[in-house]
């Protein structure tokens, strides 16, 4: 395809922003119809408890209630639990996961009833008027206490709480350790993080109950996944659906999953044969949405005197919560592969055991596994380079992958495109690496109380989710492709349909940039339609940093396939053959004759018309595309940060932060630069602030915005972005992804650089989240202080 | 039931509102203006920041009847004539949102931060921004946006 470069590249405004700058946004919360009935769920304050009685009678007599139900009374709604579409290995554990408790709730917040009401206050108010007598059982809330001798079981059914053991391995790992000279080992914690979208979960089922129709409005990241599911679990006939995924207010993973609230609604809507909305407040989030991380990690490397890596043992568990969310058994997975980061090595070995307790269930949050593994390497190879004397740059050079393309990775994956020494060379550049160290000298060299340190995060990761067969031979419950649909209008102008669901992204923005270049239209003429199950009949949906090198490269090649009809109706209509033709700006042109043409617009109005159309050729100027990819893309990328810690206090204060990312070619460099930025925040928000914790007896205590710390503006310092550009090999447009690359990265640039302030102290390893607490009992330990 | 009058974006609204009702409910679910979001439930995200007599205030502090007699200007109302107000226009520009719900809340926000101080740096826009969360951007692009928007205000 002859495509010009007008839009592919440049900075232009989002064309989302309208709606969202002036109030006008369709978010779930905002959407009324008529005769709606909004529900309120009664949750458990018990982190185990066995219900011995539901007594709806008071909340039933409460003004303006339509009706309540227990988990008993909907046990008929459910042709099937909620789904889990992972399971990782064949003698998984699977426990019965039904959107209302029925005998047993196993974390607090687990659903026991629903009262309906005619306002949502109303429904609150009768909600606490619902009398439940439990009983309450031995709780176990973390991973060490769940797999003791002897733990209370969270599921009675198996022996143990061990969900899953599944291993990894390539080359001949105790030969690698065998001969090694030096052996390093780190022990890691990754603490649970609640992922907090700004904008809390809701959903607004309308029934057509003469139809026998369904449609749902929901803040999902996965209206298509979630229809089909939704339809099982209801046992509604999948056609009967539409989900529908309007504005949705960010998601991060926590919009990645199929919620016992948007069951529960349809099942209300069905019985009641009324409207239903659910709408969560924050801090029922934080108990009914899906947490992440919460892993104990273990990772060997064995190297050589000189310090180049042999092998890579790694070792970790993972928090599974009380229940298998859609993903969670295989988040762990996402890591699984990248233990080794960018690094090479004869042999590697990864095991993960999944564990069940009484919390909240986790599942993917932003960077899903990448970031704990990249956390695990990039902690341990400092390990290293303080074991042989080497510094951060020279230790991460030496083992670096060689630049290439389809380069064999020790974690068994090919990467597609590598060249990571310049792109660390750049971000030292942009640091001014010598000076960072200098002024770290003198301070040092004054006794300071107010210490710098420098943290280098060198990373990879695996992204656009993904090559269907792949997926296959990890259990994944899914294919990996995803849809697009482009459409000319009679004047000229075009649709294009999308299965990704954007929610914060600029999927329109950037695939109508995509399809300007490619048709050659203004990019005002390009109206991108998602998240409408009727509208978007297929699609995979968004998660996984996919978006772009999956359904974006499907739009692409949709494009492709409408300039070539084109192309032939042109060549009809120019009475010449489409080889004499070339297609520049949105028109055809005979070769030699350039006065001879013809826009696609006309070409566009000529096959709907079909009056004169090639001898074969249908009416209609449009193309689908299912593009499944055939690898993986590998994102890299330096990332490099200043802190100042105070050592009398342990506040941690990031001076610096410089981010030098490979996401192959660039769609819109400001929207890379965005998701960049936030991601980034993220990563140092659990390097520094976030932790959600549980007491011994199944109570969440980070359980609102009050007590759990997402960072505002004053935590942060603005950050120093570039870029190289390494195309990726496994798709067309050679882009990448890059709405998870700054999570991944962050968090172990942050600690890396506050272990390296206290590396003349001897602090021993710097645990996460870094507060000033722990910052100041490390060093006050480190004195032999009484801390 | 209690009566109030309340003036929101110019137009004065007679109403009855149960006296719990907080102002942000009011506005979105009795008047319909539902630009206003709800993102936290203990005062903490600031995405329901409106303004109460040209003072920007998280309208889930404010009971309706607080507001009785008061004017209360929305997101909705920020626009004049079709033409978006220079701190909207420089998060559009800037790339000061992504999923844009904090949105309203932050530009509400913004617009009283340079009322006060009308050339504000960025580390006193980080600062008066505190009470406003966004878990998209990271703030960069914001905190760009509110000294854009500051200058082009002027």
């Amino acid at each position: 395809m002859a495509a010009g470069q007008k839009y592919v590249g440049g900075g232009v405004p989002r064309k989302e922003d309208p709606q969202l700058l002036t109030g006008q946004a369709t978010f779930v919360e905002n959407l009324t119809v008529p005769g709606m009935v909004h529900a309120a769920l009664v949750r458990s304050p018990y982190g185990a408890a066995r219900i011995k009685k539901v007594d709806l009678s008071a909340a039933l007599a409460a003004p303006d209630v339509v009706a309540a139900f227990s988990g008993e009374d909907l046990a008929d709604e459910w042709a099937a639990g909620l789904p889990m579409a992972w399971p990782v290995t064949d003698d998984i554990r699977i426990p019965d996961h039904w959107p209302v408790a029925k005998d047993v709730v196993r974390y607090v917040g687990d659903a026991v009833a629903v009262v309906v009401a005619t306002s949502r206050a109303a429904a609150a108010d009768a909600a606490e008027l619902v009398d439940v007598d439990y009983e309450e059982l031995p709780t176990v809330v973390d991973i060490e206490g769940a797999m003791a001798p002897g733990a209370p079981r969270v599921h009675e059914s198996f022996e143990n709480n061990e969900c899953y053991t599944w291993t990894h391995s390539t080359g001949d790992i105790d030969a690698a350790f065998a001969k090694a000279d030096v052996v390093v080992k780190g022990e890691y914690t990754q603490p649970r993080l609640i992922p907090n979208a700004m904008e809390p979960r809701a959903v607004l089922v309308q029934p057509s109950p003469a139809a026998g129709d369904f449609t749902m409005w929901s803040t999902t990241q996965i209206p298509h996944i979630a229809k089909i599911l939704l339809s099982m679990i209801l046992g509604i006939s999948e056609s009967k659906m539409r989900v529908i995924a309007p504005d949705v207010g960010g998601g991060f993973g926590s919009k990645l999953n199929v919620y016992a609230e948007e069951a529960l609604c349809i099942a209300l809507a069905r019985r009641l044969g009324l409207p239903v909305k659910w709408v969560a407040g924050r801090s029922e989030g934080y108990l009914a949405t899906i947490h992440g991380r919460d892993q104990l990690q273990e990772i060997e490397l064995a190297a050589t005197s000189e310090g180049k890596i042999l092998g890579y043992r790694v070792k970790i568990r993972a928090n599974m919560g009380a229940y298998l969310q859609l993903v969670a058994p295989g988040v762990p997975l996402l890591g699984g592969f990248l233990y080794c980061g960018s690094y090479g090595g004869e042999a590697y070995h990864f095991e993960c055991t999944g564990v069940f307790t009484n919390t909240t269930p986790t599942d993917a949050y932003r960077g899903a596994g990448r970031p704990e593994a990249t956390y695990a390497i990039e902690r341990a190879i400092e390990l290293l380079a303080r074991k042989v004397g080497l510094d951060s740059i020279e230790i991460r050079k030496l083992n670096y992958l060689p630049q290439g393309e389809m380069v064999p990775s020790p974690g068994g994956l090919e990467f597609d495109s590598t060249n990571y020494a310049p792109n660390l060379d750049r971000a030292l550049e942009l640091l001014g690496h010598d000076a960072v160290r200098a002024e770290q000298a003198e301070r040092r060299a004054q006794g300071s109380t107010k210490v710098l340190g420098l943290g280098f995060s060198t990373f990879v990761e695996m992204c656009g989710l993904a090559p269907s067969q792949v997926l296959a031979s990890l259990n994944y419950g899914a294919g990996g492709w995803d849809a697009a649909t482009v459409r000319m209008l009679p004047t000229g102008k075009a649709e294009v349909v999308t299965g990704t669901s954007p929610h914060g992204q600029g999927h329109v923005t950037c695939w109508s940039q995509i399809a300007a270049d490619a048709l050659g239209l203004d990019i005002d003429d390009i109206e991108v339609l998602h998240g409408d199950t009727h509208v978007a009949p297929h699609g995979m949906n968004t998660y996984g940093s996919r978006s772009l090198s999956v359904g974006g490269i499907a739009v692409y090649e949709a494009c492709g396939r409408v300039v070539e009809k084109a192309k032939t109706i042109a060549a009809h209509l120019l009475e010449v053959s489409p080889e004499d033709l070339a297609f520049e700006n949105g028109s055809f042109s005979v070769k030699g004759v350039p006065d001879r043409t013809k826009a696609i617009q006309e070409l566009a109005y000529a096959a709907w018309t079909a009056h004169s159309l090639p001898e074969g050729t249908e009416p209609g100027l449009e193309a689908n595309c299912v593009w499944d990819p055939p690898n993986f893309t590998y994102p890299f990328g330096s990332h490099l940060c200043v802190v100042e810690v105070d050592t009398e206090t342990g506040d941690v204060d990031i001076l610096r932060y410089v981010a030098v990312d490979d996401c192959g070619t660039v769609i819109n460099p400001v929207i890379v630069e965005g998701q960049v930025h936030g991601g980034v925040a993220q990563g140092i928000a659990a390097a520094l602030y976030e932790e959600a914790t549980y007491a011994e007896d199944g109570t969440l205590e980070t359980s609102s915005m009050i007590n759990y710390l997402v960072p505002s503006a004053a935590e942060f310092p603005s950050f120093e972005l570039d870029r190289t550009l390494t195309p990726s090999t496994s798709n067309p447009l050679g882009v990448k992804g890059i709405g998870e690359a700054g999570t991944i990265a962050s968090t172990p640039a942050v600690i890396n650089a506050v272990a390296d302030a206290l590396a003349h102290l001897d602090v021993g390893e710097v645990p996460i989240p870094a507060t000033p607490e722990r910052v100041w009992r490390l060093i006050q330990n480190a004195k032999g202080g009484a801390a | 039931m209690k009566r109030i009058s309340v003036t929101v974006n110019g137009v004065r609204h007679e109403a009855e509102v149960e006296p719990r009702t907080l102002l942000v409910y009011f506005i979105r679910e009795q008047l319909g203006l539902t630009g206003t979001n709800v993102g936290c439930d203990t005062s903490s995200c600031g995405a329901c920041t409106v303004h109460l007599n040209g003072q920007s205030v998280k309208s889930c502090t404010v009971l309706a009847v607080q507001a009785d007699g008061q004017e209360v200007t929305t997101i909705e109302g920020l626009a004049t004539n079709g033409k978006l107000h220079p701190m909207q226009q420089a998060f559009h520009e800037e790339h000061g949102l992504q999923c844009g719900f904090c949105t309203p809340g932050m530009i509400m926000a913004a617009v009283g931060i340079v009322d006060e101080n009308p050339d504000p740096s960025e580390a006193e826009v980080r600062e008066a921004l505190e009470g406003n969360l966004c878990r998209c951007t990271g703030y960069h692009n914001i905190v760009r946006a509110v000294i854009s928007g500051a200058k082009a205000s002027v």
